[in-house]
């Protein structure tokens, strides 16, 4: 049989195939992003004067060291907390300058007189675990986010969304900087009816 | 002067293209490998608790991690089972937290320091004690913006 030389096989497009999975990877590869519930620390300075905050105008929410959730001073299951949140933020129990003529609530005197003088207290024990912790954590922000979503759709619903997805949009960095702009004062606003006063105590120095 | 007769057909001979996907597939490789996605090994059991109100954390340059649970079962021998921080790649106690942030500051940009973002993740068995005491020693370097970092989900998964 005669000798017969392979044909050589063309490998010119080899480079577009690799190419092409260079690229598809580039597209496809996400990096993992985290996320979680952002929070602010107080800073440390003292402050020069304690400020008289009416009793009525604080939320207590204690967990104490076998995870229970004391709130107003009565032992609570924690998936009443975030409607009992609600109920004591947007009470709108003031008068005059103090009253509040968005709030829904039931106008209880004895409850919160606005929503910006309603401040939430949280308080935990050094043995409280960490999730029960995060998990009251979530209820509270969750909600304020319920309060601000509906303020959202009420103020302005031809935005067809709420306040967290407008939110989410704002602090994503793809939206483009007109979007932002219009975005920021309505979301300031909200911000402002319904602001976010959740006070942690001080970590006790007896214990 | 049939010596020096031109050659037949000015035409250039193709370039050979074959080598072409190596040089490709080279920088493929390059950028595999250079690309380091910043993250170190965990050396502490981290079982994020569940959280659904949460916000993204972009922007990873102006993100700082502390990291906290248990030791891993690999390192309980020697440490223990007692919750710790680890901090870059090695376990840590609450004193060295602040300058941890100090140098982790330091070694950022200049327009980017006064924006850091400090991520806890934290294992959800840990007690809050040593919460409190990161806090504490992030408040003392002012580092207040603070994450809790979390996977996603309903807050009843923490809860057993």
């Amino acid at each position: 049989m005669a000798k017969r030389s392979a044909p050589e096989v063309n490998a010119g497009s080899m480079a577009d195939i690799a190419f092409l999975l260079l690229i598809f990877f580039l597209v496809t590869t996400t990096i993992e992003t985290d996320s979680g519930i952002n929070r602010k620390l107080p800073p440390m300075e003292e402050q020069e004067e304690d400020i008289i905050i009416k009793q009525k105008n604080i939320f207590t929410v204690v967990v104490n060291k076998n995870n229970q959730l004391l709130v107003e001073e009565e032992l609570t299951d924690i998936s009443d907390l975030r409607s009992l949140a609600v109920e004591f933020l947007d009470n709108g129990g003031g008068t005059g300058e103090e009253a509040c003529d968005y709030c829904q609530g039931a106008r209880d005197s004895k409850s919160s007189d606005n929503p910006d003088k309603a401040i939430v207290s949280l308080k935990n024990d050094r043995e409280t675990s960490y999730k029960v912790y995060i998990a009251v954590q979530n209820e509270l922000v969750a909600a304020y986010n319920d309060l601000r979503d509906r303020e959202f759709t009420r103020l302005f619903p031809n935005e067809s969304m709420s306040f967290v997805e407008a939110n989410k949009k704002y602090s994503d960095p793809r939206t483009s900087p007109d979007e932002k702009s219009r975005l920021k004062p309505k979301l300031g606003e909200i911000k402002l009816m319904y602001p976010q006063k959740l006070s942690e105590a001080e970590p006790s120095k007896t214990n | 002067m049939s010596k020096f007769k031109k050659k037949k057909g000015g035409e250039l001979p193709a370039i050979s293209t074959a080598s072409l996907p190596d040089i490709v597939f080279m920088l493929l490789f390059f950028f595999m490998v250079a690309t380091v996605m910043r993250d170190s090994t965990l050396m502490v059991k981290n079982q994020l608790p569940a959280a659904d109100q949460i916000q993204k954390l972009d922007k990873k340059d102006r993100v700082m991690y502390i990291y906290a649970g248990e030791p891993s079962s690999r390192y309980t021998d020697k440490y223990g089972t007692q919750a710790r921080i680890q901090l870059n790649d090695k376990f840590a106690t609450v004193s060295e937290v602040g300058a941890f942030v100090l140098s982790e500051r330091a070694s950022k940009r200049q327009e980017l320091q006064n924006v850091l973002t400090t991520s806890l993740k934290v294992d959800g068995d840990t007690k809050m004690g040593l919460i409190t005491d990161i806090k504490q020693e992030l408040r003392k370097v002012n580092a207040l913006k603070l994450n809790y970092t979390t996977r996603v989900g309903d807050y009843s998964q923490n809860i057993d």
